[in-house]
C-alpha cells in the first residue's frame, strides 16, 4: 500500500546536473549497464544471434562440401555472412526492448545530450556482436578444420563490427519506429554496410591466405575511414532520427 | 503566481493533417490542469510537444522559463512524464529500473532517492523483483516512482488510469494527490470525468486542435462538469 501524506518525507529540492562530459559518459555507461543487465537475465538477444550464427555454418559446413584450397577462399565471406545476418537479428531486438514498453521514450526524456544513448546502445550491441563472433570463431574452426586464430584477422573483424553497428545502431532506432520494422532494417542496413562487408572481406581473406600487407592496407583504410564517417553521422543526426 | 508553462499558437502536423491548431495554454505554478478531451483531439500530441519528444510544426513552448526545442535540456530535467505505457524495463528490477533512470538524470545520493521513492510508490517490499512479475497498477505506480525520482517542478501525465482497474485507479489517484501536494505542477490528460473531478484544480477541453473551454474547479459544480464538456466539444469551431 502507498504511504499516507502524514508519513510520507518532505519534499526536497533536488539539483539535477547541467549536462556536460560527466553526464555524458555516466548516461553512456548507465544504457550499457542496463542492456548487459538485462540480457543478463532473459538471455534473448544473445541465445537468438547464437543459435542464428552457429545454424548459418552448420548450413555451409554441408551445402558446400570443399577442399582445403577452396575452403580458404570461402571462409572469410562465410564469416561474414554468419556475422552480418546474426548482427540484424540482435539489432531489431535491441531496440525493439527499446520500444515496446515506451523505454526509448523515456531514454529520451533524460536530461542528457542524445548521442550518450545512441553511443551506450552501439557499444552494447558491439559487446553482444563481439561475445557472438568469440563464440563462433572457434567453432567455425573446428567444424572447417581452418586455423582462425590469426591477430590480422581479429582487428579486420573488430574494425568490421566497430562499422556494421554503428550504421546499425542508427538505422535500427528509425525501423523501429515503423510497423515493419522486423523486415525494413535490413532492407535499409545492408546497402549501407555493403563497403564494411565488402572490406571485411577481403581483409579477412587477405591475413588468412598470408597476402602481403601493402594489399590489405587499402581495406583496412576503408574500414577505418567508414567507421570515423559513420560514427560522426550517427553523432550528428540521432537526435534528429528518433524525434517525432 | 509564476507562469510554469506556457504555449503560444501552437501548431503540430503529420504529413497532409493538422492536429493541433494554433493552440495557446497556459499553466501557473503549482496548479493541476486536466486536460480533457475526445479521443483523436491531439491530447497526447500536445503533451508529447510539452515532453520534448515531437517538435512542432510552429509556436513557441515555454516551460519553467526555458524555451522548446531550444532549451530541451534544461526543461527535462524540471520534467516528469507518465504516460500510459510504464516506460519500465521488465527485465529490471524495481530497485534497478530506478537506479538506471537515477543515474540518467545525474540524481545526488541515489541510494538514498530510490529508496524514498519506493517508500512513496508503496514497492518497498517487492523492490527486488523483475517489473515483468508486477501487476499493471504496480508497474504505473512505479512510473510514477521513475517520474518524481528526479524531483520534477513539472508533472505531465498522460492517460495514467488507462488499463487499470478501481482499485488500482484508486491507488493511483492517492499517488497523484501526494505528488501534486507536494507544490508541483500537473498536466493530465483524460477521459474520465470523473476521476479527474476529483483531483484538478481547472479543466481545459481541447477540442478540434484547439482548448475549446477552460473552467477551475472553484467556478464549476462537479456535477455539471459533463455537462460544460459536452456542450464545449460540440458548439461549432471558432467559439472558445
Amino acid at each position: 500500500m502507498m504511504k499516507s501524506s502524514s508519513q510520507t518525507v518532505q519534499r526536497t529540492k533536488i539539483e539535477v546536473p547541467v549536462s556536460g562530459p560527466r553526464t555524458f559518459l555516466r548516461a553512456l555507461g548507465a544504457v550499457v549497464w542496463k542492456d548487459l543487465a538485462a540480457e543478463m537475465r532473459s538471455r534473448e538477444l544473445l541465445s537468438a544471434m547464437l543459435v542464428f550464427a552457429l545454424l548459418v555454418i552448420l548450413i555451409f559446413n554441408f551445402a558446400l562440401e570443399l577442399d582445403a584450397q577452396t575452403r580458404a577462399t570461402v571462409t572469410s565471406g562465410v564469416l561474414w555472412v554468419t556475422f552480418a545476418f546474426a548482427g540484424t537479428l540482435g539489432l531489431n531486438r535491441s531496440m525493439a526492448m527499446e520500444k515496446d514498453r515506451g523505454c526509448l521514450d523515456g531514454l529520451l526524456l533524460a536530461p542528457v545530450d542524445r548521442s550518450a544513448i545512441y553511443f551506450g546502445k552501439a557499444i552494447g550491441n558491439l559487446i553482444f556482436m563481439f561475445i557472438v563472433e568469440a563464440i563462433v570463431l572457434p567453432v567455425y574452426s573446428i567444424l572447417y578444420n581452418t586455423n582462425l586464430f590469426n591477430g590480422g584477422l581479429l582487428l579486420v573483424i573488430l574494425l568490421g563490427s566497430v562499422g556494421y553497428v554503428a550504421v546499425g545502431t542508427l538505422l535500427s532506432s528509425m525501423a523501429v519506429q515503423t510497423r515493419t520494422r522486423d523486415v525494413l532494417l535490413p532492407i535499409l542496413l545492408f546497402p549501407v554496410v555493403i563497403p564494411v562487408l565488402i572490406a571485411s572481406v577481403k581483409g579477412s581473406m587477405g591475413f588468412l591466405q598470408g597476402i602481403e600487407m601493402a594489399d590489405i592496407w587499402p581495406w583496412l583504410n576503408l574500414l577505418i575511414v567508414y567507421d570515423v564517417i559513420f560514427t560522426a553521422v550517427a553523432f550528428m543526426t540521432f537526435d534528429y532520427i528518433v524525434e517525432e | 503566481m509564476d507562469t510554469m508553462i506556457e504555449v503560444r499558437k501552437l501548431i503540430k502536423r503529420f504529413g497532409l493533417k493538422t492536429i493541433l491548431r494554433g493552440l495557446d495554454f497556459q499553466v501557473e505554478a503549482g496548479e493541476f490542469v486536466a486536460l480533457l478531451g475526445p479521443n483523436g483531439a491531439g491530447k497526447t500530441t500536445f503533451l508529447r510537444i510539452l515532453a520534448s519528444l515531437s517538435r512542432p510544426a510552429m509556436g513557441q513552448v515555454r516551460i519553467a522559463g526555458y524555451a522548446l526545442p531550444a532549451q530541451a535540456s534544461a526543461v527535462r530535467r524540471r520534467l516528469g512524464v507518465v504516460s500510459h505505457q510504464p516506460l519500465l524495463y521488465g527485465d529490471l528490477t524495481a530497485e534497478e529500473n530506478l537506479r538506471f533512470y537515477g543515474r540518467m538524470y545525474g540524481v545526488p545520493a541515489l541510494d538514498e532517492r530510490v529508496m524514498e521513492v519506493l517508500e512513496l510508490v508503496g514497492l518497498t517490499a517487492r523492490r527486488r523483483d523483475l517489473v515483468r512479475t508486477f501487476s499493471r497498477g504496480m508497474q504505473q505506480r512505479l512510473a510514477i516512482g521513475r517520474a518524481v525520482l528526479h524531483d520534477p517542478d513539472v508533472m505531465l501525465f498522460d492517460e495514467p488510469h488507462t488499463g487499470l482497474d478501481q482499485d488500482a485507479s484508486a491507488m493511483l489517484d492517492n499517488v497523484l494527490r501526494e505528488v501534486a501536494a507536494r507544490g508541483r505542477t500537473v498536466v493530465m490528460t483524460s477521459h474520465d470525468l470523473a476521476r479527474t473531478a476529483d483531483l484538478a484544480s481547472r479543466f481545459d477541453i481541447l477540442s478540434r486542435g484547439v482548448i475549446a473551454g477552460s473552467v477551475k474547479r472553484s467556478e464549476i459544480d462537479p456535477n455539471e462538469l459533463l455537462a460544460y464538456y459536452r456542450k464545449t466539444i460540440n458548439q461549432p469551431a471558432g467559439r472558445n
